[in-house]
């Protein structure tokens, strides 16, 4: 048989020009955030001269850059957070019992969810949070955490199902309790799947923009997203301050995603085979 | 009750209740509403029947909107599929620095929709013009965001140049799921490249690919951000997809009745689309 091992050159170089076009506007980006008006006149695609950190310096004070990246931190911290702890919970519950009907009609109540367009339930949520005094951070927060249910039960169900019951019921045989029993050994378990949950949750909350739209009425509790939406109308005469302004906005992901790249699509791919 | 299925129950009821409070309980409210002349602030409303509905199907805007988004979704929804499965093909083949290719493809899914869509509106809006000026070119020198004819175009670009990111994963993954020996059996027995690919590699992503095709189509029948952050639903109306219509009417044009009704009908056609997708490309994959 003949050997494989030979590098196909021609599909190397379509992938190196496909990869052009990912990469050619974060070129832009970094390098209409590092110039001055005089050099963007000159040409717009040339690589900055000097580096132009004071287009930063504007961008971190007109947008309260460190306000509104705290704020995106915070949100997206918390609520991930709760998301791995609750969600799987409520999920073992589910898988455990999935042959009674309160459970499996609790399954298919929450994966039936996943077909709801969020645009019916914008305008009444808005006056529910309203009415609730929830229209901040922390009511946010409990809508990431409320909302991931859907998704989330549907990856982790599958998951907990093909874990054998055996090893729970030694440590109930040894007195353990049932929520003893799923911190203890079922949710170390989950940690291939909980990565996988842990990666998109993080990324669809961090990322989001239409919740923070409708939810968060304080300019104070604004995410990184929404200070871009709303500075926008400032921006459009200066286009150094703008790109400063969205390369800090995507800089803490892509650093995220250049340490832990490997990990992350691993992650993901994981998660795509197992459901 | 047992300890156990008590624990059980104090598992779910606070998620159910909690989920009930703010998923369910908002979605009835927003049939409820669809059969109001509620706008949103006033203190009173009444019901009004089937009237929003009847009106909804007559209504220019919403026709408009309705005709936008679909044809948005079927084009995205093809050329993502079709580009990320090429991609991953290539990806998956004997090439030099596959790890950071593998990187550089999925960067795209890290970065925000809204951000993304602001830096690609520059770049219509003044890095292909300065080309198109650059080479004499007409069409180039245009910013197609501003042109009723070609705006949904850059819309589709940036959804597409996005969108192939997670696409592109689920297919590797897909691909490395498929056992080497068949390829070798293939081999043996003297397939070409294209027989190979037509009947092990894509019969065998058949799942990857209905998860793809159904993700991808729910994703732009939902488009928002790209339309905010690109053209604002226009020029004109010329982009405005159901999403932002049901946003800009309810919140802002005092149609919170209205817009409701337009959102359960969005809701019945995206569960409609849902099923007869799953329906026949499950069949397709039990065929293959």
């Amino acid at each position: 048989m003949k050997k494989r091992s030979s590098t196909n050159w021609v599909v190397t170089i379509l992938i190196t020009l496909g990869s052009l076009l990912i990469l050619f506007p974060l070129y832009m980006t970094v390098s209409i955030a590092l110039k001055n008006p005089e050099e963007m006149a000159k040409s717009i695609f040339s690589l900055p001269t000097g580096l132009h950190f004071d287009n930063f310096a504007r961008a971190i004070e007109a947008t309260n850059f460190f306000g509104a990246f705290k704020n995106s931190a915070l949100i997206t911290f918390i609520s991930v957070s709760f998301i791995l702890l609750t969600n799987s919970l409520v999920s073992y519950a589910v898988a455990r019992n999935i042959k009674q009907k309160f459970f499996k009609g609790l399954y298919l109540y929450f994966i039936s969810a996943m077909f709801i367009p969020f645009q019916i339930i914008m305008l009444p949520v808005v006056k529910l949070t309203t009415d609730l005094h929830m229209n901040n951070i922390p009511g946010i927060i409990i809508l990431y955490i409320v909302y991931g249910l859907a998704f989330n039960i549907f990856v982790y169900v599958g998951y907990i199902r093909s874990i054998p019951v055996e090893l729970e019921e030694a440590a109930t045989v040894d007195g353990a309790t049932t929520y003893g029993t799923f911190w203890r050994i079922i949710f170390p378990l989950l940690a291939p799947i909980n990565a996988t949950v842990a990666i998109l949750s993080c990324l669809s909350t961090w990322n989001d923009f239409m919740l923070p739209l409708i939810i968060l009425s304080e300019p104070d509790s604004y995410t990184l997203p929404l200070v871009q939406y709303v500075f926008q109308g400032q921006f459009s005469t200066d286009y150094n301050l703008a790109f400063a302004s969205y390369l800090l906005a995507l800089a803490p992901m892509v650093i995220v995603y250049l340490v832990a790249q490997k990990w992350i699509i691993n992650g993901i791919t994981q998660g795509a085979v197992k459901s | 009750m047992s300890k156990r299925k008590a624990a059980f129950y104090s598992m779910t009821i606070p998620a159910l209740l909690l989920f009930f409070t703010f998923h369910t309980f908002p979605t009835l409210q927003g049939i409820f509403y669809s059969f109001t002349n509620w706008d949103g602030y006033s203190d009173g409303y009444d019901f009004v029947g089937f009237k929003n509905f009847k009106a909804l199907f007559t209504d220019e805007n919403v026709l408009n909107a309705y005709l936008f988004t679909f044809k948005y979704a079927i084009v995205v929804t093809v050329l993502i599929n079709v580009i990320s499965l090429l991609i991953a093909l290539g990806l998956n083949s004997k090439i030099k620095f596959r790890n950071f290719f593998r990187g550089v493809y999925f960067l795209p899914n890290v970065l925000g929709v809204l951000i993304v869509g602001y830096i690609f509106n520059y770049i219509f809006a003044n890095a292909i013009p300065t080309i198109g000026e650059a080479l004499g070119s007409e069409t180039l020198a245009i910013n197609i965001l501003g042109s009723e004819k070609w705006a949904w175009v850059g819309i589709v670009i940036v959804a597409v140049w996005q969108g192939i990111a997670f696409n592109t994963i689920l297919y590797l993954a897909g691909l490395q799921t498929i056992p080497r020996d068949l390829y070798e059996a293939s081999d043996i027995d003297g397939a070409g490249k294209w027989e190979t690919f037509r009947s092990i590699t894509f019969p065998m992503l058949a799942s990857f690919f209905t998860i793809n095709m159904v993700l991808a189509m729910k994703n732009s029948l939902m488009v928002f951000d790209q339309i905010v952050a690109l053209t604002g639903g226009g020029p004109g109306r010329a982009t405005q997809s159901i999403a932002m219509l049901i946003y800009q009417g309810g919140f802002q044009g005092g149609e919170f009745a209205y817009q409701s009704a337009n959102a359960v009908i969005y809701f019945i056609v995206i569960v409609i689309i849902s099923v007869v997708q799953l329906n026949f490309l499950q069949k397709r994959e039990m065929d293959a």
